[in-house]
């Protein structure tokens, strides 16, 4: 019961016991991969054989490539890095815009097209990956057949993987700018027009300013959700895998403790970007929408 | 006034023009990247080849799917999983919420929270390498158990239907913990404090009070862990091995394995048509619409 009522003290202990399970599901393979990147054995299974640095700054020299010198999961992170970069300027430019559209004008189809921008949301990520695989590849053979073209870029790779993740990964943004400018009083940017700002300078100085922090925010989770996509990524990569299929790969062929040591920085990467928006923003809003798909 | 009225005109020709340009990253958007490659798919699914290069249209892929016994299995079984690891994620997380946002106070309940959703933020990748290493046969579990004496041989902990759901659990919960707490935390303490002083038992308050308000954030949340669960790849193929049997596996087969892209295609509308399903219906049942259920998951 609440904390007004008089609670049993079974009940006390109970609800203690029981937070303390949960946090210890939650926490413990967390744990578990970051301590097993410093257990000096070739394999990240128990028992504790010493503590060791190898997992990091080993190299061919000493018999263990360690993630520092592991060019190949090294690249993998570069490659990531560009597609996160790319979806997250897509997907900000794309969702400022749907935000203005929707919140500021009044169109036919508006209510189709809004109820169209959700769905990216609940078309499982696997299938966006094949149907924009299969679209894409129809297209390049229209190209090859009718012009003699050869569309290199709409062969399973890295700009498909960028356009399938920004599919739905915009919806997000979308979604966040637009709860932002909804809230904005408009009076502002009247009394800036009666004073003889031009349109572009009320946009420039109040209304995008205004807006910072959803622009931040959402481009912090598309960043986020296209360096830990899987799903849709999967379908469409090429030959250049990013670090979530590269992981993959491995963890089938039998993990070595690199993987426990990009994942150890992978942590305290996204753990770092999750306190740092989770205080700046409201507390539920960058979370809610983090990791789907 | 004819000077007002070309301003006018001019204001309002220059308004469209901005609508146009506004317009345009949405429907290349959403045609391009949505609805044109579900039209691909769905052309893919309804044709068969028959000799190479010649197609024609036909309900084959379809047919096969309820034909082949290993299909349609794998298909009622992923959903069946997705459905029991939707009721014990909704199971998990409720006391959860409900401590977050009744038991809890100030700072603690913000706190725990925060702490609930950080592990979220961690790749599924790592989450999924996290109970591999634990649960494996030379794993830590395993491990464990023997030096507590409670098997004699370290035991194969991974490829159980067991496994599989703690993984789905894992990766569900916080989709399931954010709409009940904000469902819950709206909800009025006075309002179970009434229903206790009129004599009504913890049982009695649950079932009267505290659901029909927390309706709404249960039917967000279960609607989106299903969504998410059907559609998972990872935690199913990497924790239940080759017994998985998971059908987002079969779309991969027969896509990048098999190159049988009208088979898959048929695969991914039968998933998509169940997971549209299975949304509508629990939309229905709860009487609330779409877009608000979106905005508040």
């Amino acid at each position: 019961m609440i904390a007004s009522l008089p609670r049993p003290a079974w009940l006390r202990t109970a609800t203690v016991l029981y937070v303390a399970a949960f946090l210890m599901f939650l926490f413990v393979p967390l744990v578990i991969v970051g301590v097993f990147a410093f257990n000096d054995a070739s394999y990240p299974a128990p028992p504790w054989r010493g503590f060791t640095l190898d997992w990091f700054t080993g190299s061919a020299a000493t018999g263990r490539v360690g993630l520092f010198h592991d060019t190949e999961l090294l690249g993998s992170i570069g490659t990531s890095v560009i597609v996160a970069v790319w979806v997250t300027i897509l997907s900000v430019t794309v969702g400022t815009a749907n935000a203005f559209l929707m919140e500021r004008y009044r169109f036919p189809g508006k209510q189709v097209l809004s109820v169209l921008m959700l769905t990216p949301l609940v078309i499982p990520g696997v299938i966006l990956g094949i149907s924009v695989l299969s679209f894409s590849s129809r297209v390049a053979e229209l190209a090859d057949d009718l012009f003699g073209l050869d569309l290199d870029f709409l062969r399973p790779g890295l700009p498909l993987v960028v356009l399938g993740q920004f599919s739905y990964i915009a919806t997000i943004a979308t979604l966040m700018i637009s709860a932002r400018l909804k809230r904005f009083d408009q009076t502002l940017e009247e009394a800036a027009l009666n004073l003889g700002a031009s349109h572009v300078a009320v946009l420039r100085t109040i209304t995008l300013p205004y807006l910072r922090p959803a622009l931040i925010g959402s481009g912090a989770i598309a960043l986020l959700m296209s360096f830990e996509n899987f799903n849709t990524t999967l379908m469409l990569v090429g030959s250049d895998a990013p670090l979530t299929i590269m992981m993959y790969g491995r963890m089938r062929e039998g993990a070595s403790p690199v993987l426990n040591a990009v994942s150890l920085f992978l942590m305290l990467a996204s753990g770092g970007l999750a306190l740092t928006l989770m205080r700046g923003g409201s507390r539920a809003e960058p979370a809610k929408s983090a990791a789907a798909q | 006034m004819a000077e007002i009225s070309a301003a006018t005109s001019v204001r309002a020709w220059q308004r469209r023009l901005i609508l146009i340009l506004l317009l345009a990253p949405a429907l290349l958007w959403l045609l391009a990247l949505i609805v044109l490659p579900h039209v691909q798919l769905a052309l893919l699914s309804l044709r068969e080849r028959v000799a190479p290069h010649v197609y024609q249209p036909s309900l084959a892929q379809f047919h096969t799917f309820f034909a082949e016994p290993l299909y349609w299995q794998v298909f009622v079984r992923t959903a069946a999983l997705s459905i029991v690891a939707t009721a014990l994620t909704l199971l998990v997380a409720f006391p959860i919420a409900w401590v977050i946002t009744k038991v809890a106070r100030g700072r603690a309940s913000a706190l725990l929270f925060v702490v609930c959703l950080i592990p979220f933020w961690v790749s599924e990748t790592v989450r999924a390498l996290g109970w591999l290493i634990l649960l494996r046969e030379s794993g830590v579990l395993p491990a464990l158990l023997v030096k507590l004496g409670l098997t004699a041989m370290p035991m194969e902990l991974l490829y159980h239907d067991a496994t599989i759901l703690t993984g789905l659990v894992y990766t569900s919960l916080l989709f399931m913990v954010v709409p009940l707490v904000s469902s819950l935390e709206s909800l009025d303490n006075s309002l179970i404090e009434a229903a206790y002083d009129l004599g009504a038992n913890g049982f009695a308050t649950l079932r009267n009070i505290v659901i029909p308000h927390a309706a709404p954030g249960i039917t967000a949340g279960c609607i989106v862990v299903f969504m998410l669960t059907l559609g998972n790849y990872l935690t199913p193929n990497l924790l239940g091995g080759k017994n998985s049997q998971w059908f987002t596996e079969l779309i991969y087969t027969q896509f990048i394995v098999r190159f049988n892209w009208e088979q898959g295609a048929a695969f991914g509308f039968l998933l998509l048509g169940l997971s549209t399903g299975i949304v509508a219906l629990g939309l229905r049942l709860s009487g609330q619409r779409f877009v608000d259920v979106m905005r508040r998951s």
